[in-house]
């Protein structure tokens, strides 16, 4: 308790904690208590106060499952941002139209994964053909950029009516993807004695697996290799970049391809886990502008911090307090203007 | 400041024709006697509803041009006043309702509109630049979601409906004519506002700031402060609107305030150009008489393909929308006139 009590900016004194391993240690807190929460038989007076312990655990799970889908979503929003400093608003535009593509190719085909690969690929040709086309003749002025893009998602939302309607469609996921996953979480025990074990979707699993090695390649790619070092570099000051003799518009042009193409490929994983009807581009929108704006803008490491909370959020306030879910998204978010307006992993302009 | 006053003090006698300027006197006496040609189709539909959403894109001009912080969130402002209207006065959707007369109501709603615009504003003003326009649609599109799913205070997807226009003087005021005036009244009263108070001393430094905030808070401004009031401002004038848009439908759902109309609200103010007031009511007529007409011409499915493809063009070869495109002509008709002859 005593070594809580210390000020955090007696760091600088020498003695005591620094305030890193104070927030080590409120972390490594709060992560036993979510272990606890997760794995241990809840007492009778925590199950009247969560409902119970399967519906604490399934909205944990399924905000997990959200956040790693609003991960790939927004990983691509925030590159394009921290890059080239314009927000693409037409970003979920790209995600319903990966999600259409997706839908169309898995159900001529019948591979999914063929499904999976158009909706990347095609999205990332389109990304590349935007920025050329039109991103590089606004070069500089990032307000008409963005107005650009609220223009292209007008038009893309009302083409893709016109061509898909406005039905609800769901994408069929594979055989081998179907059925749960029976998880060593003990979520009751009869009155036998027999313990019950929490069932999960198994493509569900799937999709945070998915996320987490795309959000790990994204990362190593960014700082392992030469290409993300360039858009480090670009990041950072773009002008300068382009003075030691990098092609910044090659640089520019892989951004958009990723960005676009990774909101293509979450269009048709998010497509199979939900639904793709008109509107879910509005939804994914908000969602990755969230995600930007808590995690702070161009960061990585931001969007998945800011994709995890507001995925959870979201969850949570859907299972605890049905009509408020969104307020509890919005408290985040102007919690964290109100005390780190860069966001949480933001950098200072 | 001294070298403005001298050049008026050089003037001898001003009168009020020149005061007020001919194109706007032009304007206004048209404008007022426009019911004596038009049906009542061409009076509320298109004329009534294109000054609602001007003075609307007009708030955001207010901020947009005079303060350089471009919002979406205005149609969220207009829709709380309205939904004010709807809690405060009466309603058939048996959901609250205080049934407050409209002098009590109106004044309460706009006063709503006003608080939740300066807060709104004070939650993004501690970014910059284009960073407003992104918190902005996250708030003006988390508004929406929460409209529709709360039903003790928005009555949820429906919303609320019959919500009629005050009746006094013995006049109806939804009728065409004297809404119509209600409108012209409204769009010119906030015009005349906007152009006087840009040259206000707040509306100077408001554009000063604009221009270099950095500057002014070394001077002595408090930048925040004076953002904070152009956002209650834009909220007092986008309120006065959603409650003439309330009047107009009769009826306020999570639809009015939805994510399109908030970008159609951006539309409007860019088409018609974000350097002068009069920019607003040019894009509102524009965008207003395409929505009506469109529907012949590519048919009321495709309309928003038409206008997203306008709304891109205009981007792409006007950045000050009609205004400037209007500004880039001028010269040349000017020189071809000094030209004479063939």
């Amino acid at each position: 308790m005593s070594i809580l009590d210390q000020p955090s900016s007696s760091s600088l004194s020498g003695g005591g904690v620094t305030s890193r391993q104070a927030w080590g240690l409120v972390g490594l807190l709060a992560a036993a208590i979510v272990a606890w929460l997760v794995f241990a038989i809840w007492p009778a007076w925590l199950n009247a106060i969560l409902i119970s312990k399967k519906a604490f655990v399934s909205a944990i799970l399924n905000g997990l499952t959200l956040a790693g889908l609003y991960f790939l979503v927004a990983s691509g929003f925030t590159l394009i941002f921290g890059l080239m400093r314009n927000i693409n608003l037409a970003h979920g535009s790209l995600y319903l139209l990966g999600a259409y593509i997706g839908y169309e190719v898995t159900s001529r085909t019948g591979y999914w994964l063929l499904g999976v690969a158009a909706g990347f690929t095609v999205l990332a040709i389109i990304g590349v053909i935007m920025q050329v086309f039109v991103f590089r003749r606004l070069e500089g002025d990032d307000l008409r950029q963005t107005l650009v893009t609220i223009g292209i998602s007008i038009v893309a939302a009302d083409m893709m009516l016109a061509v898909w309607a406005g039905g609800t469609y769901q994408i069929a996921t594979p055989e081998w993807l179907d059925g749960a996953l029976t998880l060593p979480i003990i979520t009751a025990v009869r009155s036998n004695g027999a313990s019950v074990f929490l069932t999960y979707p198994l493509y569900r699993v799937v999709v945070l697996a998915a996320a987490i090695v795309i959000g790990v390649g994204l990362w190593l790619m960014l700082n392992k290799t030469r290409v993300g070092m360039m858009i480090r570099a670009g990041v950072d000051d773009r002008a300068m970049l382009s003075a030691s003799g990098v092609n910044v518009h090659a640089v520019f042009a892989i951004v958009f391809a990723v960005g676009a193409g990774l909101a293509g490929f979450a269009g048709v994983v998010g497509g199979s886990a939900l639904s793709v009807a008109p509107g879910e581009d509005v939804r994914y929108l908000l969602a990755s502008l969230v995600v930007v704006i808590v995690g702070g803008m161009g960061s990585i490491t931001g969007a998945a911090i800011g994709a995890l909370l507001i995925g959870l959020a979201e969850q949570i306030g859907l299972v605890y307090f049905p009509t408020y879910g969104v307020v509890l998204t919005f408290v985040i978010m102007v919690v964290t203007l109100a005390v780190r307006p860069q966001g949480i992993m933001g950098k200072a302009r | 400041m001294s070298l403005t006053t001298i050049a008026d003090g050089a003037v001898p006698q001003q009168n009020w024709l020149d005061k007020i300027g001919a194109g706007h006197f032009i304007l206004g006496t048209a404008l007022l006697l426009y019911p004596l040609l038009a049906s009542d189709f061409f009076l509320t539909q298109i004329a009534g509803y294109s000054m609602i959403f001007g003075v609307l894109a007009l708030s955001l001009m207010l901020l947009a041009g005079y303060g350089g912080m471009l919002s979406l969130a205005q149609i969220t402002v207009a829709g709380i006043a309205a939904y004010a209207v709807a809690i405060l006065g009466s309603n058939n959707s048996n959901v609250l309702g205080f049934g407050w007369p409209w002098w009590i109501a109106v004044p309460f709603a706009v006063a709503a509109a006003a608080v939740s615009s300066a807060l709104i504003g004070w939650i993004s003003v501690r970014t910059e630049g284009i960073y407003t326009l992104m918190i902005t649609l996250a708030i003006a599109t988390a508004t929406f979601y929460f409209a529709q799913q709360n039903y003790a205070i928005f009555n949820g997807h429906s919303g609320y409906a019959g919500i009629h226009a005050p009746v006094f003087w013995g006049i109806d005021w939804r009728d065409p004519k004297p809404f119509y005036y209600l409108c012209l009244g409204l769009a010119m009263l906030s015009y005349a506002a906007v152009l006087y108070g840009s040259r206000s001393t707040f509306g100077m430094t408001l554009q000063a700031i604009r221009d270099n905030p950095r500057r002014m808070g070394a001077l002595g401004y408090h930048v925040t402060a004076h953002k904070v009031f152009a956002w209650f401002l834009a909220g007092i004038l986008a309120g006065l609107a959603g409650v003439l848009l309330v009047w107009f439908n009769g009826r306020v759902s999570p639809g009015t305030i939805g994510v399109d109309v908030a970008i159609d609200i951006l539309i409007i103010a860019v088409i018609g150009g974000l350097r002068h007031p009069i920019g607003p009511f040019v894009g509102a007529i524009v965008v207003i008489l395409m929505q009506t007409f469109a529907i012949d011409i590519v048919g009321a499915e495709r309309f928003n393909t038409l206008i997203g493809l306008v709304f891109l063009a205009i981007v792409f070869v006007s950045p000050d929308g009609i205004l400037g495109l209007w500004g880039r002509i001028k010269p040349h008709l000017a020189q071809e006139s000094l030209r004479a002859g063939p």
